[in-house]
């Protein structure tokens, strides 16, 4: 890989501020085994994300959303292309915060301990007590993450994303699989987190709904091989998005709109 | 609440009756053996009466216990060398497919070379020393460890890894925090296995090659037909090892596993 050089990054041209991440990914591959010809999962997805904006990726399942998010978090370095984080005001290298589909806590581990595990000793207590008062999970410290319900689960793992302050918050459907009531919940308080602790945000989702109620902007990516069909600011103000009728509205605007584009693009799978 | 208290009565009470059941068939087992010298009444099979006054003896006013200690710390020092060792080789080959493909046949091989062949290499090369002595007993062991945790390296769950990954956590922290409780219960499965196996091989080793010790003890008294004493040491030997089984490895056992209930 290597990092995209200040030119490269002056080609994508609007910067009156410095994005908070700049990705070009030419191509992304997976070998697969002996003789068949590799996957090509993601092929020319470039993306550009202000500080502080809050961008949703919709797409259809199996389109590299995952295996995007991977690459930006340094996961995976297999691929062509560059991924440039700007780096902390303060000069230091960007952190990234990443809360994966599945909460990936430590069974072994108690939520205290989990969180303690990605920051430095000297603060993490005073850490921890303020991010699980704020996911409101102040008495569960001491329990073990089998004793949590799933929705306890998701707010330890938003709580251990926001516990380091990240510059980069990647979010990979954590909110896919939970009941209706569940989701709202936990949506909302993304919502006052990320207003709390400000944040640039890359949000994968297949559900354009959820993109909607969340995001600054969408950017739409077609089936495999991943690549961007389409940037959309959201202009509905975020007290407005509580009303379904609203989201609705929009949802189906944009579909209308890119139609020909995702109709295109994923023969099978629409996007919701 | 109540129905908590009422399982942990039950299980206490379950834990009690399994303890009574083990009593019971320890002493059905002296019974039998008891009848049985009586009634063969040879110098060959003392019975246990005599086995237990001779071993209440050699403990008051014998070296049985400057012995038991002697052997004991063999056991110890072959024991976490060939832990160590072998939890650093089964790690390595289970993460890195190139160190297998190079490795896993001297593995078989070591495998599957008797133990009484490793101590007589082990005297010949190094002399009769502690160190060849505790080496050969580890080396005996080492094998069985690595392939034990290189099963568990190769189940080691790379979601946790990539999320440590992720967040930038160092890689001590990694190493302590994600990767070994994943590794304890086949460390566990070695440690116990290997407790076994080691204490045999020392005895064999003191045997071969050493003054002292458990294993030369009984090969002085095997020399003299000393069946009471034989006996006498061994029985003190296994309960020494039942009680580190017991009071040691459960416990850290049911510490490291405390998460799952």
């Amino acid at each position: 890989m290597g990092a995209l050089s200040a030119a490269g990054a002056a080609r994508f041209g609007v910067a009156s501020v410095t994005p908070a991440l700049i990705a070009e990914i030419r191509a992304k591959r997976y070998a697969r085994a002996r003789g068949a010809k590799s996957h090509l999962a993601l092929a020319g997805l470039s993306l550009q994300v202000a500080p502080g904006e809050f961008v949703t990726l919709v797409g259809p399942s199996g389109c590299g959303k995952t295996t995007f998010l991977n690459i930006v978090a340094g996961l995976d370095r297999d691929f062509d292309g560059g991924i440039h984080l700007a780096p902390h005001p303060a000069g230091r290298p960007a952190r990234v915060g990443y809360v994966f589909q599945e909460p990936r806590l430590l069974p072994w581990r108690t939520v205290h301990e989990n969180i303690a595990l990605v920051l430095p000793p000297d603060r993490a207590a005073t850490v921890i007590n303020d991010m699980l008062t704020a996911v409101g999970l102040s008495r569960a410290q001491d329990l073990y993450p089998r004793q949590l319900s799933v929705g306890m689960s998701r707010r330890v793992a938003i709580a251990r994303a926001f516990a380091i302050e990240p510059d980069l918050l990647l979010m990979d459907e954590p909110f896919v699989s939970l009941d209706h009531d569940t989701v709202e919940e936990l949506r909302d308080l993304l919502l006052k987190l990320w207003h709390a602790r400000p944040t640039t945000v890359l949000f994968v989702t297949h559900d354009m709904r959820e993109a909607l109620v969340l995001a600054d902007r969408l950017v739409l990516l077609s089936g495999a091989p991943g690549r961007v069909l389409a940037d959309v600011p959201v202009s509905l103000a975020r007290n407005r998005r509580h009303s379904g009728a609203d989201i609705e509205l929009l949802r189906d605007e944009i579909l209308r709109r890119h139609r020909e584009l995702i109709g295109a693009a994923a023969a099978a799978p629409p996007v919701e | 609440m109540s129905v908590a208290a009422t399982a942990q009565r039950a299980s206490s009470w379950v834990a009690a009756s399994s303890l009574a059941q083990r009593i019971g068939s320890i002493a059905l087992l002296i019974a039998v053996w008891q009848v049985a010298a009586d009634a063969i009444n040879s110098r060959l099979l003392p019975s246990a009466s005599s086995v237990f006054v001779v071993l209440e003896q050699e403990c008051v006013h014998g070296p049985l216990l400057f012995n038991l200690g002697i052997t004991l710390a063999r056991v110890a020092a072959a024991f976490v060398a060939a832990m160590v060792v072998g939890t650093a080789i089964g790690i390595v080959m289970g993460r890195s497919r190139t160190i297998d493909a190079l490795f896993d046949s001297w593995l078989v091989l070591l495998l599957n070379l008797p133990a009484l062949v490793i101590i007589v290499l082990a005297y010949v090369w190094f002399g009769l020393t502690e160190a060849a002595a505790i080496g050969a007993v580890a080396v005996n062991k080492i094998p069985n460890t690595a392939v034990t945790l290189r099963e568990g390296a190769r189940a080691l769950d790379r979601s946790y890894s990539d999320m440590a990954a992720s967040f930038d956590v160092s890689r001590w922290r990694t190493l302590r925090h994600v990767i070994m409780p994943q590794l304890y219960p086949y460390v566990f499965a070695a440690a116990r296995s290997g407790l076994a196996l080691v204490w045999k091989i020392v005895l064999i080793v003191e045997l071969l090659g050493r003054s002292n010790g458990v294993g030369f003890e009984i090969q002085l008294y095997f020399q003299q037909f000393d069946v009471t004493r034989i006996l006498a040491y061994s029985i003190s030997f296994m309960v020494v090892i039942q009680l580190i089984e017991w009071a040691l490895f459960q416990p850290l056992e049911r510490r490291a596993s405390a998460w799952r209930r």
